[in-house]
C-alpha cells in the first residue's frame, strides 16, 4: 500500500481529538465548518496552543469543547462564560475562548454575556446562532424569528428576538462582527484578527440547522439553508448594530461592526491596584498581550 | 513584593471575616461572589484583603457565576473559595454539583440564615444542612465542615481548602448567622505553623496523562490549563479520559469513584469532638451554635446527677455513621438540637436504628435555642 498520500495531515488535524470521531452534529449542520474556520484562524496566529483554552457551555455547539485537543471546559448551560471568567482572571496568561450556541448564551447565560462585556474581560466568544434549540428538537430560542416555527412555537413565534450584535455592542464588547457559516474565508479572517485583539471580543455565525429549525422552516436541507445565506447576506462593515435584526428567511446584514479600544478588566484592575498601593503594589501574573490595533478596515 | 501577606498574632474578629483569613492563610487567591446577608463581610474581606497580597476579588452578577467562576479560577491553578447564604447556596447548587464531577478543588462557605426562600436574612439558621449534603442533582458524596467559633471558622476554612485539594473535590464550610457575626479572639499561627495539602499533580508527560485515572485513594492527580496537558473535562458522564460515554457502565464507574473516594476515606475526613460519652446515659448531637448552646444546658443536667455525653460535629458530611453506632449501643438516647425541625436528627436516627433514641430539639431559627428546651429534652430522654 502507497501510504503517502493516506499519511497526509491537514494542519488542524493534531487540535482535533481524532479519537472521538465521528461527531455528533447532524448533516448540513453548520458546526464543523465553523470549527474549521476557528482552527485555521487560530493556528495562523502563531499563539502557543498550549495556552489556548475553549469552553463551552451546553448545547450543539457545547460540544465543541470535546472535539478540539486542547485544554478545553465543557460546563453547565449558560455558565460558559463565568467559568471562563475564573479560568482568565486567575491565569491572565490563558487565551480564552468561549464557544457556545444562542440558547447558552443568550438566553440562560444572557446575565452572564452582558456583564462579561461590561467588564470588557478579555475573551473571544464565538456564539453560534442557528435560531432554535437543536439538541433538544427545535424549540423557540432567544433568537427565533418572529413567526418562524419551531416545537414550542408551532403556530409561529410571537415573541421579538434578540438582535445579538446589538445586544454584545450595547453591553460593551469592543468587538462585534457577524458572518454565516457560508462565509468560511470571511468568518476566518475576522476569528483570526479577532484573536488578536484585546478585551471583550463577540462573533456571532449564523449556521444551520436543517433537521429542526430549517425543516420547520421550508428550508429543510443543508443546501437550502446555504443558498438562503448566499442570497440574503448583504456585506455591511461598520453598519450600526441597531440595525442588523434578522427576520424570518429575510436579509442578514453580516460584517465587522465593532472594533475599538477600551481599557481591559486587568487594565484598570492593575491601575487601580497600582494607584491604591503604589510601589509597594503586589506583583502580578503578566496580563498584557502583543494585541493588534483596533479599527482596521476588512479586506 | 506582597504588602501584607497572612495575618500573624491575636485578633478580635468575627466569623466571617476569620472564614476569609482562613482561606488568605490556606492560599487562597481568588474569590468569586456576591453580596448577601449575612455572609456579605466575608466577601468584604477578601475585597479588602486579596488585592494587596496579589490575588483577585471579583464580584460577580449572581451566585450561578460566582461558583463558575470558582471552578475556572481552580483549573487556572488558583486556590479559589466563595461564600453565601441559603437563597445564594440555593443557586450554587447547579455549579457545585459541575464541581463534584469535574473534581475541582474548591472551598463554599455557607453562612446559614433562617429560611425557605429570603427566611429571616439577618437571623441564624441550620436549614440547609441536607441541602448542603443532596441539594445538587444527581447521586454524590460532599465534604461539609461546621464552625461553632470564628477561632474555628479560621481553622475550618484552611482545614476545607486541604480536604479539597486531598479529595479533589468542592468542600462546604457550613457556618450559621450566630457563629459569622459573633466577635472573639482569633489566633492566627505564623505561616510555617500551617500545614498546606499541595495539589496532586500529574507525574507523567502530557502525551501519557489520563486526566481521570484514579491513584490508589481513587483520587485522579490534576493538571493546570495552560500546562500543555491539553485535557477535556465535561460534565456529562465521562470514562478516564474524560470523554462522554452515555451508558450505564460508564456511570457506574464513575458515580462510585466520586462517592467511594469520599466515603472509603472517612476516617481520614471526619473530625468529632467527644466528652464524657463512656458512661453516658445520653448523648448531646450538634454541631455549629446549636453545640455551644448545648454545651450549657449539659452542665445544668450534669449537676442535677444525669450522665451526659457530648458529641460535635465538626465534619458533618461524611456523616460519623460507625461512631454513631456504637455510641447508640450504649446510651438510651440521644438528644439532638439543631436549628430546623429535623435534619441531622435524622441521620442520627437512622444510624442509630433503634438501638437508642433520637430526641429531636427543633427551632425553626431567627435565634439560637433557649437551654431550657435542650434540659427539658435531657431529663425525658432519661425518661
Amino acid at each position: 500500500m502507497n501510504n503517502n498520500s493516506s499519511e497526509q495531515r491537514h494542519e488542524i488535524d493534531q487540535y482535533l481529538r481524532e479519537d472521538r470521531m465521528p461527531h455528533i452534529w447532524c448533516p448540513g449542520c453548520g458546526l464543523g465548518s465553523v470549527l474549521h474556520c476557528f482552527l485555521n484562524a487560530l493556528v495562523k496566529t502563531g499563539i502557543d496552543m498550549d495556552k489556548v483554552v475553549v469552553v463551552s457551555g451546553i448545547g450543539c455547539t457545547g460540544r465543541v469543547a470535546g472535539y478540539v485537543k486542547l485544554d478545553s471546559f465543557h460546563t453547565t448551560h449558560g455558565r460558559a462564560i463565568p467559568f471562563a471568567t475564573g479560568l482568565k482572571v486567575a491565569n491572565p496568561e490563558l487565551e480564552v475562548v468561549v464557544f457556545s450556541g444562542d440558547g447558552d448564551l443568550v438566553a440562560i447565560g444572557g446575565n452572564h454575556l452582558i456583564h462579561a462585556a461590561r467588564r470588557n474581560l478579555d475573551m473571544l466568544v464565538l456564539c453560534v446562532n442557528n435560531f432554535n434549540y437543536g439538541m433538544t428538537g427545535g424549540q423557540l430560542g432567544p433568537t427565533t424569528p418572529l413567526e418562524a416555527r419551531t416545537t414550542t412555537s408551532p403556530i409561529g413565534n410571537y415573541e421579538r428576538p434578540f438582535n445579538v450584535p446589538y445586544l454584545a455592542t450595547a453591553s460593551g464588547a469592543v468587538y462585534v462582527a457577524r458572518w454565516t457559516s457560508m462565509h468560511v474565508r470571511r468568518l476566518e479572517q475576522t476569528i483570526n484578527e479577532a484573536l488578536q485583539r484585546r478585551g471583550f471580543r463577540f462573533i456571532e455565525v449564523i449556521a444551520p440547522c436543517p433537521p429542526v429549525y430549517g425543516r420547520m422552516n421550508r428550508q429543510p436541507t443543508g443546501m437550502d439553508q446555504m443558498r438562503y445565506y448566499r442570497e440574503n447576506s448583504i456585506i455591511r462593515h461598520g453598519a450600526d448594530p441597531k440595525e442588523v435584526d434578522i427576520d424570518l428567511n429575510g436579509k442578514i446584514v453580516v460584517g465587522k461592526f465593532i472594533d475599538i479600544e477600551r481599557p481591559t478588566y486587568a487594565d484598570l484592575q492593575d491601575e487601580i491596584i497600582q494607584r491604591a498601593f503604589g510601589p509597594e503594589a503586589p506583583k502580578r501574573e503578566p496580563a498584557k498581550k502583543e494585541a493588534t490595533a483596533a479599527g482596521s478596515t476588512p479586506k | 513584593m506582597a504588602r501584607r501577606g497572612p495575618l500573624v498574632g491575636e485578633f478580635f474578629m468575627n466569623g466571617d471575616t476569620a472564614c476569609a483569613e482562613g482561606g488568605i492563610s490556606a492560599g487562597c487567591r481568588f474569590f468569586a461572589g456576591y453580596p448577601i446577608t449575612p455572609a456579605t463581610e466575608v466577601a468584604e474581606r477578601m475585597a479588602a484583603r486579596l488585592p494587596e497580597i496579589g490575588g483577585t476579588f471579583i464580584q460577580m452578577e449572581d451566585e450561578l457565576a460566582s461558583m463558575a467562576a470558582i471552578l475556572g479560577a481552580s483549573f487556572a491553578g488558583v486556590k479559589a473559595m466563595t461564600s453565601t447564604s441559603g437563597p445564594g447556596f440555593s443557586l450554587m447548587m447547579e455549579n457545585l454539583g459541575l464541581g463534584i464531577m469535574l473534581e475541582t478543588p474548591c472551598v463554599l462557605v455557607n453562612i446559614q440564615r433562617a429560611g425557605p426562600s429570603t427566611g429571616l436574612p439577618t437571623l441564624t439558621g441550620q436549614g440547609d444542612m441536607m441541602q448542603a449534603r443532596w441539594g445538587s442533582h444527581g447521586p454524590y458524596s460532599i465534604i461539609a465542615l461546621s464552625p461553632s467559633s470564628p477561632q474555628e471558622c479560621y481553622h475550618l476554612t484552611i482545614k476545607a481548602f486541604n480536604l479539597s485539594e486531598k479529595y479533589r473535590t468542592p468542600v462546604l464550610v457550613m457556618a450559621d448567622e450566630i457563629v459569622g457575626h459573633m466577635s472573639e479572639k482569633v489566633v492566627i499561627p505564623p505561616p510555617e505553623d500551617i500545614t498546606l495539602t499541595p495539589r496532586r499533580k500529574p507525574t507523567v508527560p502530557p502525551e501519557e496523562y489520563v486526566p481521570f485515572q484514579p491513584d490508589a485513594d481513587l483520587v485522579p492527580p490534576m493538571a493546570n490549563a495552560g500546562e500543555g496537558y491539553r485535557f477535556h473535562v465535561t460534565g456529562l458522564t465521562h470514562d478516564e479520559r474524560g470523554y462522554p460515554v452515555m451508558t450505564a457502565e460508564a456511570q457506574d464507574k464513575l458515580v462510585r469513584r466520586l462517592v467511594d473516594k469520599i466515603e472509603k476515606n472517612k476516617a481520614d475526613i471526619i473530625e468529632i469532638e467527644e466528652d464524657g460519652i463512656d458512661n453516658a446515659d445520653v448523648v448531646v448531637c450538634s454541631y455549629g451554635i446549636s453545640a455551644r448552646v448545648s454545651r450549657f444546658a449539659i452542665e445544668r443536667a450534669r449537676e442535677e446527677g444525669i450522665k451526659v455525653g457530648v458529641l460535635r460535629l465538626i465534619t458533618v458530611w461524611p456523616f460519623p455513621e460507625e461512631r454513631i453506632r456504637q455510641i447508640a449501643q450504649q446510651v438510651k438516647a440521644f438528644v439532638v438540637p439543631e436549628i430546623n425541625y429535623g435534619q441531622i436528627a435524622l441521620e442520627v436516627e437512622r444510624c442509630a436504628c433503634g438501638a437508642a433514641d433520637t430526641i429531636l430539639v427543633p427551632h425553626m431559627g431567627g435565634s439560637a435555642h433557649r437551654p431550657e428546651t435542650i434540659i427539658d429534652a435531657i431529663r425525658r430522654a432519661i425518661g
